[in-house]
């Protein structure tokens, strides 16, 4: 191919054919998720019920904190209400960043023999299943979001701050970055699946880890030194924390856009890892026997 | 130039050993013991264009892994192998473009969605223009009769069907080269025959270049005329189905109607009786001597109706693969019948 010269029509030419494959592909995989939104709008309503555990767990754990006096008891910086307004922000973060089915997905498709697709056709793993998953994920979000919005407005008396201007953008940044990093890091785990056959436990260690360190089950700042220090140098945290403290205003200016940088660049560093992932892999798998 | 060239091409698998016992497994955990598996051996093996041709094999006889082979899914140990002039292995999207594969075990359709869907899914990724998209969509489902069907959710289809919608999507493209491992695996006779005329008659338009492996003797006695025998990953036969025929078929099977009712006299001296269904009789008998026989019984008995046929195929095919096995080598076939055809 690189005898032939650079034509300007041939390349718009590609671009839009790659554009038309990608629009296929998220309309079809659109119609075939919307089969199962009985099972989404189940998932959902399942993902309210553990939020009122928090706020219980943690007006109890207020209330305890002595010389409490009203709603001003502040737990390593954060009010009764902050801590409410973060769990909320945190499932709409994982609402962006979780990836149900995606690495053990890989896997199955790689033990069954399903990835042979994708070897034969020319068509890239990786580009399919990154279409397939924005519209797995519009399908969830316009499924969910009158009981998000619901929930959100009933709750709205939590939320002691509101972004304004940039901070708005930022937020939705940190979000549609925090969707990236899930896709490629999960990814890259479901593409180990050419080495190990079975990748459940690798999956279940990450899953524990990232509860943890994404800030799923308390926010990370709460951790004390060196541990705060070690979490923020994982990408994890990006998943679910730094989405919710970019709206909750706790990271501000200067250290906003380092976060946005850095998280950008843990997005490109899986980008890139789970592309060599499923190069090497594929090496493996063809030298192997498929 | 040919379509297909393959040069002492092999592969070789590493398989891990598994012991039984549990000390064996521990063992095993700490010196892994490995078993090599040679699936194809140096095998050689030109394909004109416009060809079609069947991969006859026990399981495992290495008739899957060399179509592998020849998709890219695979890279072999040694050897080379060129598919209209592209190394498959480098899987370029440009050869990628020029073949397909069909796999009778492996869906390649949405489940839970209408053909038609998948159909246009596949117009994108192989960059069908509109206008020959729809025109070889039309014409493929009215060929296979299923026209009807195509807005229909996959998992709604009998197996029959759902073959016939895999073969569609395989061919929108218009592969030049197509691959068809087990195409009528597990399908009903009917629908066997369909899938059978619908190749036959495809084949004969497009002039497509097709390598199949079916374990359906009827699917390659009614489409190939060249047949290559893969056993013990080497190719013991290439040449027609029909010199492959004469040279197996050491016997012929006479069947007499006669005329009376059974006649008495034991014609256990004509040959091996191996159905006696009276007044119809079977014989095997050696092919050499077909012809005497028939006359020696013809001047004894009064006969309605005498045919004289070929083992059938099936029958054939067994032979070749049990006495490969006992022999173990590739001497089973005389070299003569390699060239016979040429």
């Amino acid at each position: 191919m690189s005898t032939v010269p650079f034509d300007i029509n041939t390349f718009s030419r590609r671009i839009l054919g790659r554009c038309r494959l990608w629009g296929t592909i998220l309309r079809i995989s659109i119609q075939e998720r919307i089969v199962y939104r009985g099972d989404f709008m189940l998932g959902t309503l399942m993902r309210f019920l553990p939020i009122v555990t928090q706020m219980f767990l943690w007006a109890a754990v207020f209330a305890a904190v002595p010389g409490n006096s009203g709603g001003e008891t502040r737990i390593v910086g954060y009010r009764y209400q902050d801590m409410v307004a973060y769990y909320l922000l945190t499932m709409l973060s994982r609402a962006f960043s979780s990836m149900p089915g995606l690495a053990s997905g890989i896997t199955r498709e790689i033990r069954e023999g399903g990835i042979k697709k994708f070897l034969i056709q020319p068509i890239g793993l990786l580009e399919f299943l990154f279409f397939y998953r924005v519209a797995h994920k519009l399908v969830y979000y316009s499924i969910a979001a009158v009981p998000f919005a619901i929930v959100f407005y009933l709750c709205r008396g939590f939320f002691l701050h509101t972004p304004h201007g940039w901070e708005w953008a930022a937020y939705v940044a940190s979000l549609i970055m925090a969707f990236l990093l899930g896709f490629f890091l999960e990814a890259t785990i479901g593409l180990l699946g050419f080495w190990f056959l079975e990748v459940s436990s690798l999956l279940f260690i990450y899953m524990l880890l990232s509860f943890f360190f994404s800030g799923h089950m308390f926010p990370i700042d709460m951790l004390p030194q060196p541990f705060y220090t070690i979490v923020r140098m994982i990408p994890l945290q990006y998943l679910a924390y730094f989405p919710s403290a970019v709206f909750l205003g706790k990271v501000r200016g200067e250290e906003l856009v380092m976060g946005l940088l850095i998280q950008a660049a843990w997005v490109v560093t899986f980008m890139v890892l789970a592309k060599l992932t499923l190069q090497r892999g594929l090496k493996r798998y063809s030298g192997f026997g498929g | 130039m040919s379509a297909i060239e393959i040069c002492n091409l092999s592969k070789t698998y590493r398989v891990s050993r598994k012991k039984e016992g549990l000390w064996a497994a521990v063992r095993g955990l700490l010196r892994p013991e490995y078993e090599v598996i040679h699936a194809v051996r140096s095998i050689s093996l030109t394909v004109e264009r416009g060809e079609f041709v069947a991969f006859l094999g026990p399981n495992g006889a290495g008739k899957t892994t060399t179509l592998k082979l020849l998709s890219g899914i695979i890279t072999p140990t040694a050897g080379t192998a060129t598919v209209l002039g592209h190394v498959p292995w480098k899987r370029e999207n440009s050869y990628r473009r020029r073949f397909a594969l069909v796999m009778g075990q492996k869906n390649q359709l949405w489940w839970d969605l209408p053909a038609a869907e998948s159909f246009r899914l596949h117009q994108q990724i192989y960059q069908i223009p509109p206008d020959q998209f729809t025109r070889t969509r039309d014409e493929l489902t009215e060929m296979l009769g299923v026209r009807h069907l195509i807005h229909r959710p996959v998992r709604e289809l009998s197996l029959g069907e759902r073959m016939k919608m895999e073969l569609i999507a395989a061919l929108l493209h218009s592969p030049e080269v197509l691959f068809l491992d087990e195409p009528t695996i597990g399908l009903d006779v009917v629908a066997q025959y369909t899938i059978q005329q619908f190749l036959r008659e495809y084949q004969a338009k497009k002039k497509t270049t097709v390598i199949l492996t079916s374990h359906y003797m009827k699917d390659v006695a009614a489409l190939c005329r060249r047949v290559v025998v893969i056993f013990d990953g080497r190719i013991i036969y290439d040449g027609s189905l029909s010199s492959l025929v004469d040279h197996l078929g050491a016997y012929k099977i006479i069947t007499i109607r006669f005329a009376n009712g059974t006649p008495a006299g034991d014609l256990g001296r004509f040959g091996q009786v191996i159905l006696r269904e009276p007044p119809r009789i079977k014989l095997r008998v050696p092919r050499t001597e077909a012809t005497e026989i028939v006359r020696a019984i013809l001047a004894q008995y009064t006969a309605e109706d005498v045919s004289v046929e070929d083992p059938p195929l099936e029958e054939l095919i067994a032979t070749l693969f049990t006495s490969a096995h006992r022999t173990g080598e590739e001497s089973l076939v005389p070299s003569p019948l390699h060239s016979l055809d040429e």
